[in-house]
């Protein structure tokens, strides 16, 4: 049973829900409205995968096309996410659209969940479509458990690389950010084995790897199918976390950086 | 739990006290006090490089200051609900293209605890039949309505409007004021900055003239004419600046060929020394000067500048 109080009716909240699901519904148009973004994310995974996964079907213990749907599958979701975040913050920086969005009466929380929930979005078509492609084309069989917890590891392991991509977007220019994107996006992914497997690239690229965080993804991601090259679960998952907190933390001084900037 | 917006309706709806504001070597806000009053349009009116808005983003919590305070509505500005009762519009130099007009004032309206409807706000801005235009197909001038859409979609008692016509054309801007009288007439607290003179000569009640970070008037647009009373002689003769260079009273002298333009608050003492100097002196003319010289007279530092080649 509810009774009225006050005389005057207080002033009503703005509803937070529909606050979020407008910016995420926003966000999700804004980028499929921008073909510079949905295509290459949306289909670079895929081409790659079908020319390195799909057509060498030889690959030892496993057939090439279930070990690269792992690794392509995280390479899928680092891009969806370095591309949404670091050149999306990047650009809306420069616009001055994130001034005007602090200006506003915007919950803070509204633009970023906006932003990783269409990460994690389009990072999903990205691992479906590859899936799909495996079970149908490449023969990959897998018990259903196996493909939810692969789904679930590629999923959640897009969340360290919102991360990074929000840090990038704190530093980088509107203009550049594109350029940065890739000039670290792409040789981390071959460096970290997300190409071709690790175990065929020269040794020292491999030391290299141990360092890289898509290397640790691709390593949680391929444990799923006994495929790893060893490490334990929980260091890969430190790795990642440690790596998540340190991108947070500059993203967060590129965050205090830019109040104190003119604007000219 | 909102608190009861008319707890005392003569308290600043914003204010400034001591504000200090550096950027490295550069000063932007140099102690400055300003109150805005209810009901009121007061236009912050400077050069560029004046303050202006680094005292709007100060006013609204966006940069923090080295010295003094800012408050909204008698607090902390980054408090959302305060926040609620304001609008903003920024000099920034896009909104996300591939959105649609009714998407973003969709969104932006959702902030406000009651925003005003969606036809109501593009009547306001003049954006009706635009609605589901992307805002990258915008002309300049309707991207800026846009911008002045999402300031006052919530209904907001505070409308910050910073440099809301810059880079408009002359029959634009004056529409842009119709949209701004329009807010006036309902009694909303305004801030306007601007370096156009008529600007706030024609929307504010008061006029705080800042430059180099400093408040250097502050009055009703006549006081401020007022204060500084200044005459703008033009003639053709043969005195050059450097002759009269330094006479009491001279403001700016112009330079344009053999035609000297002279902003002064002293003009009969000056005529006469001009037609001791230069009996010839022709096509003489005494007009009183507009808000743009007293403002000039407020701010220069430098009363001799040149135009043209000489």
């Amino acid at each position: 049973m509810s009774t009225l109080t006050s005389t005057a009716p207080p002033l009503e909240r703005p509803n937070l829900l529909r606050i979020y699901s407008l910016e995420a519904r926003l966000e999700f148009l804004k980028l499929l409205r921008m073909p510079a973004y949905a295509i290459p994310t949306l289909a670079f995974p895929v081409l790659f995968y079908v020319f390195f996964g799909l057509t060498m079907k030889t690959g030892g213990a496993f057939s090439m096309a279930t070990y690269l749907l792992a690794t392509y599958g995280a390479f899928g979701v680092i891009g969806a996410s370095l591309f949404g975040f670091g050149v999306g913050v990047a650009i809306e920086r420069g616009q001055g659209w994130m001034l005007l969005k602090r200006a506003s009466p915007m919950p803070p929380g509204a633009y970023f969940a906006a932003k990783i929930a269409m990460s994690l979005l389009f990072g999903s078509v990205i691992i479906a479509m590859l899936y799909t492609l495996g079970a149908t084309v490449g023969g990959v069989d897998l018990p259903a458990a196996s493909w939810a917890r692969m789904a679930a590891t590629h999923i959640l392991g897009s969340l360290p690389f919102c991360a990074m991509g929000l840090a990038i977007g704190y530093f980088a220019g509107p203009n550049s950010a594109p350029a940065i994107v890739n000039v670290i996006y792409l040789p981390m992914s071959f460096g970290s084995g997300l190409w071709l497997p690790i175990q065929i690239l020269p040794e020292f690229v491999q030391k290299i790897a141990l360092a890289l965080p898509p290397y640790h993804l691709a390593q949680l991601a391929l444990k799923v199918i006994g495929a790893d090259s060893g490490g334990s679960t929980a260091g890969h998952v430190a790795y990642l976390c440690v790596f998540t907190l340190i991108c947070l933390a500059l993203a967060r001084l590129g965050y205090r950086r830019d109040q104190d900037q003119t604007w000219g | 739990m909102l608190s009861n917006p008319s707890n005392d309706p003569t308290a600043p709806a914003a204010c400034l006290s001591g504000a200090v504001k550096r950027y490295g070597e550069v000063t932007a806000l140099e102690a400055v006090d300003l109150s805005l009053h209810p009901g009121e349009v007061t236009a912050l009116l400077g050069p560029n490089g004046a303050g202006k808005t680094t005292a709007v983003r100060a006013l609204l919590g966006l940069s923090r200051l080295d010295h003094g305070q800012a408050e909204l509505f008698g607090g902390d500005p980054q408090d959302r609900i305060r926040r609620m009762r304001t609008g903003a519009m920024m000099q920034i130099s896009s909104v996300p293209q591939t959105l649609k007009v009714r998407e973003h004032i969709e969104v932006f309206s959702s902030y406000y605890p009651r925003p005003l409807p969606m036809a109501t706000v593009l009547e306001a801005a003049g954006l009706v039949g635009l609605e589901d235009r992307l805002y990258g197909k915008l002309s300049g001038g309707q991207q800026q309505r846009l911008l002045f859409a999402l300031a006052v979609c919530g209904d907001p008692e505070l409308l910050f409007l910073d440099e809301p016509t810059v880079g408009l054309d002359v029959s634009s801007r004056r529409g842009f004021w119709e949209h701004i009288r329009g807010l006036v007439s309902k009694g909303r607290t305004i801030l306007l900055t601007t370096h156009y003179l008529e600007e706030a000569d024609a929307l504010a009640d008061r006029i705080v003239v800042i430059d180099r970070g400093r408040v250097v008037a502050d009055g009703s647009p006549e006081e401020i004419k007022a204060r500084a009373a200044a005459r703008r002689m033009r003639c053709r003769t043969s005195v050059r600046p450097v002759e009269i260079h330094g006479f009491p009273g001279i403001q700016r002298i112009t330079e344009d060929g053999s035609i000297l333009e002279i902003l002064t608050v002293r003009s009969e003492p000056l005529l006469r020394e001009l037609l001791a100097l230069d009996p010839e002196l022709a096509d003489l003319e005494i007009t009183g000067a507009g808000l743009e010289e007293a403002f000039l007279s407020l701010t220069s530092n430098d009363p001799v500048s040149q135009k043209g080649a000489a």
